[in-house]
């Protein structure tokens, strides 16, 4: 498996306002980029990287590792990071079981953790930690989003399904918290599945008014494409997850005219969004993603608290980094109190720009929507 | 659950049969003639899908990347056999697995390098999409009744190949002694790497056809592949018709345990409960059959050895 190894930054001279600090910022940055899931990963670094390199600051260092999708391999980075690379702020990690073994330990040992993506409940319940900031969402809050548009769209009988692991029961429990119909069937696909005929039958035979379901990665792109094939045209719903630009393109036209649930989308029209989309083109030629627009906010976030405070004093930084002063390419951006983001969670639909197709926001499913996990949490 | 959807589950487990059938005969070919655990295998299933998403990307034309398919896998093969394969027929077990797992992080590094880390784009041609009303107004997708077909004319082409060819005679002669044929003055690497060539082309074959519905990503064949050794272990090694009546079982027995154990379980257990309870029960359903199978013929069903 490839080590990409170290991208060390040398950023360009010029700071910004003045406040060179004593020895500077450096972030570890473990995300995945091997293997099926390396395109999500990728895009976090390289939003990430845009931000720091459009910033011009000199001292922020990143250190970029590959953890494969493994959470041992990423507790090893972990470890390597804090004990040879003596990094301050750790970030990247794009999978929940991944975060639930690399965090906890993390934020014990007095280094920030940043989360670009993952947002597991734990975290952001009991497992609370005044080091671990969330700059994505909580886990539950796009299939919230999803159940709030369910319940104005007038959907009375759903049929929902994701699969059977953590992330899969939060996502329909997310539903349901917002949805008020009935539900015309609830089903959980293994991990990985790719095929989905026997769901689609059930779905086809159940009476349903609607679909709504969380498969992430390839598992959503082959229930599109075998759900359209199928001759049923019940309307389907789901989280910004399956309807991705990096992924949309292999889903093709099967996609074109869902609705789906984000709290970015890259038609938020504000200057910090509209510049960020255009120079993640020029930089990289593709258009940026949910993922990419995770990993710029969290660099933004970073840079933020760190014209504000020195990383040696931890609870300066700290309260540098609470205050969310940064233009986030969602707009209104705050923490909560258990540090995760309260932010609006837009509905999206799919559609096709020439021969590409993407996303244009039709409206809003919640407004400055916390997460329901925060009164756990004691920090 | 009325009849017309248990109807439609049995075309579905069918369906899903045929398909691992396409990889599980190449993987048992390998394993029965050469003796070789081929984990690259579902590499090689993966070069087809990209292959097809290539050539119908660049072409428009669905044929043509069945035929691309079936050309890469095969010629991928051929490669891997002369390099690397060829090498590891004189040594164990474990330095097979070692090897060809090298060769699965080699093909899946390899795809990414060249085609980038998003999926492709392959669809099903307009001619074949979309739902057909069989007899008894059971609507059905037209595709996937086309690869039960596909795969049902493969099968009986495998079965006139080894039964009725002189090739055939030599495979089956090269399963049960392989020095007694190379004594008669067969050249047994050269047969070696026409099998092996015929096992990818057929795997390559799988992943096109299935990447259509699917989605065409790095390391979509692994767990294909591990569903493929369970259906040889089930249908015993070597076997051809063993790996057909195992695909068949296979398919079978995990498309219907997954709609029907809920059911089941929702006639004594609260609802959500019995989903949960259902699906984890029905996601190892194929291996206590292997278990089974294994207890009653611990050679499998059609095992020779």
């Amino acid at each position: 498996m490839n080590k990409l190894g170290k991208i060390a930054l040398a950023g360009v001279a010029a700071l910004w306002a003045g406040t060179a600090l004593a020895d500077g910022v450096k972030v570890g940055m473990i995300t995945t980029l091997s293997g099926g899931g390396a395109g999500l990963g990728i895009d976090v670094r390289d939003g990430f990287l845009l931000a720091v390199k459009q910033s011009g600051n000199s001292d922020i260092e990143v250190v970029v590792e590959d953890d494969q999708r493994k959470p041992e391999i990423a507790v090893q980075l972990a470890d390597k990071m804090i004990q040879s690379e003596k990094v301050d702020v750790l970030t990247g990690i794009i999978w929940s079981n991944l975060a639930m073994a690399v965090v906890p330990s993390a934020t014990a040992q007095g280094k920030f953790y940043l989360s670009p993506n993952a947002g597991p409940s734990q975290l952001a319940g009991e497992g609370c930690h005044e080091n671990y900031f969330n700059v994505a969402w909580q886990n539950d809050n796009l299939h919230e989003g999803a159940g709030a548009y369910a319940k104005d769209a007038g959907f009375k009988n759903t049929f929902i399904l994701a699969p059977n692991y953590p992330a899969g029961t939060d996502a329909l429990a997310g539903y349901k918290r917002f949805y008020e119909g009935e539900l015309a069937g609830e089903v959980y696909t293994k991990l990985g599945q790719t095929d989905y005929a026997a769901e689609i039958a059930q779905i086809r035979a159940s009476g349903a008014d609607s679909v709504f379901f969380f498969l992430p990665g390839g598992m959503g792109i082959s229930f599109l494409k075998q759900y359209s094939d199928s001759g049923i045209d019940l309307p389907v719903v789901g989280p910004a997850f399956s309807f991705d630009q990096g992924i949309l393109q292999a889903v093709g036209d099967a996609a074109l005219g869902i609705k789906n649930t984000s709290q970015w989308s890259k038609d938020i029209d504000n200057p910090a969004n509209n510049a960020f989309v255009e120079s993640f083109q020029a930089e990289y030629g593709r258009l940026p993603s949910l993922y990419a627009s995770q990993g710029f906010d969290t660099a933004n976030l970073l840079l933020s608290a760190m014209g504000k405070a020195d990383i040696d004093d931890a609870d300066a930084f700290r309260a540098a980094l609470k205050e969310a002063d940064f233009d986030s390419v969602r707009g209104d951006f705050e923490f909560g109190p258990n540090n995760h983001p309260i932010q609006d969670i837009y509905v999206r639909e799919v559609i096709k720009e020439g021969d590409v197709l993407t996303n244009k926001i039709v409206g809003v499913a919640l407004e400055d929507r916390g997460d329901a996990y925060a009164e756990k949490c004691k920090m | 659950m009325t009849i017309i959807l248990l109807i439609e589950q049995v075309l579905n487990g069918l369906q899903f049969g045929v398909m691992l059938f396409l990889m599980a005969a190449g993987l048992t070919l390998v394993f029965g003639v050469m003796g070789l655990i081929n984990l690259a295998h579902g590499s090689l299933y993966m070069v087809g899908a990209f292959a097809a998403a290539a050539v119908a990307g660049a072409t428009g034309s669905f044929l043509l990347a069945m035929a691309a398919a079936l050309g890469a896998a095969a010629i991928a093969g051929v490669i891997v056999e002369m390099l690397v394969i060829r090498r590891l027929y004189d040594r164990d077990h474990l330095d097979q697995v070692l090897a060809t797992f090298a060769l699965i992080l080699i093909f899946s590094e390899g795809t990414r390098w060249i085609f980038g880390s998003f999926p492709l784009y392959l669809n099903i041609p307009p001619y074949l999409s979309g739902p057909i009303t069989l007899p008894g107004d059971i609507q059905y997708p037209l595709y996937r009744l086309v690869i039960i077909g596909v795969g049902l004319l493969v099968a009986a082409g495998l079965f006139l190949l080894i039964s009725r060819t002189r090739l055939g005679i030599r495979i089956r002669a090269g399963e049960s002694d392989r020095e007694m044929i190379a004594a008669l003055g067969v050249n047994i690497s050269v047969l070696y790497t026409i099998v092996f060539a015929l096992g990818a082309a057929l795997a390559g074959l799988a992943g096109a056809l299935v990447g259509a519905i699917q989605s065409v990503q790095v390391g979509m064949g692994e767990p294909v592949l591990i569903l493929a050794f369970v259906v040889i272990v089930i249908g015993g090694i070597g076997s051809i018709t063993g790996a057909l009546v195992g695909s068949l079982l296979v398919g079978l027995t995990d498309t219907l345990g997954r709609t029907l154990l809920p059911v089941l379980f929702g006639t004594f257990m609260e609802a959500s409960a019995a989903t949960t309870v259902g699906a984890a029960i029905a996601s190892m359903l194929i291996y206590i059959l292997m278990a089974v199978v294994l207890i009653f013929r611990p050679t499998g069903l059609y095992g020779a050895r």
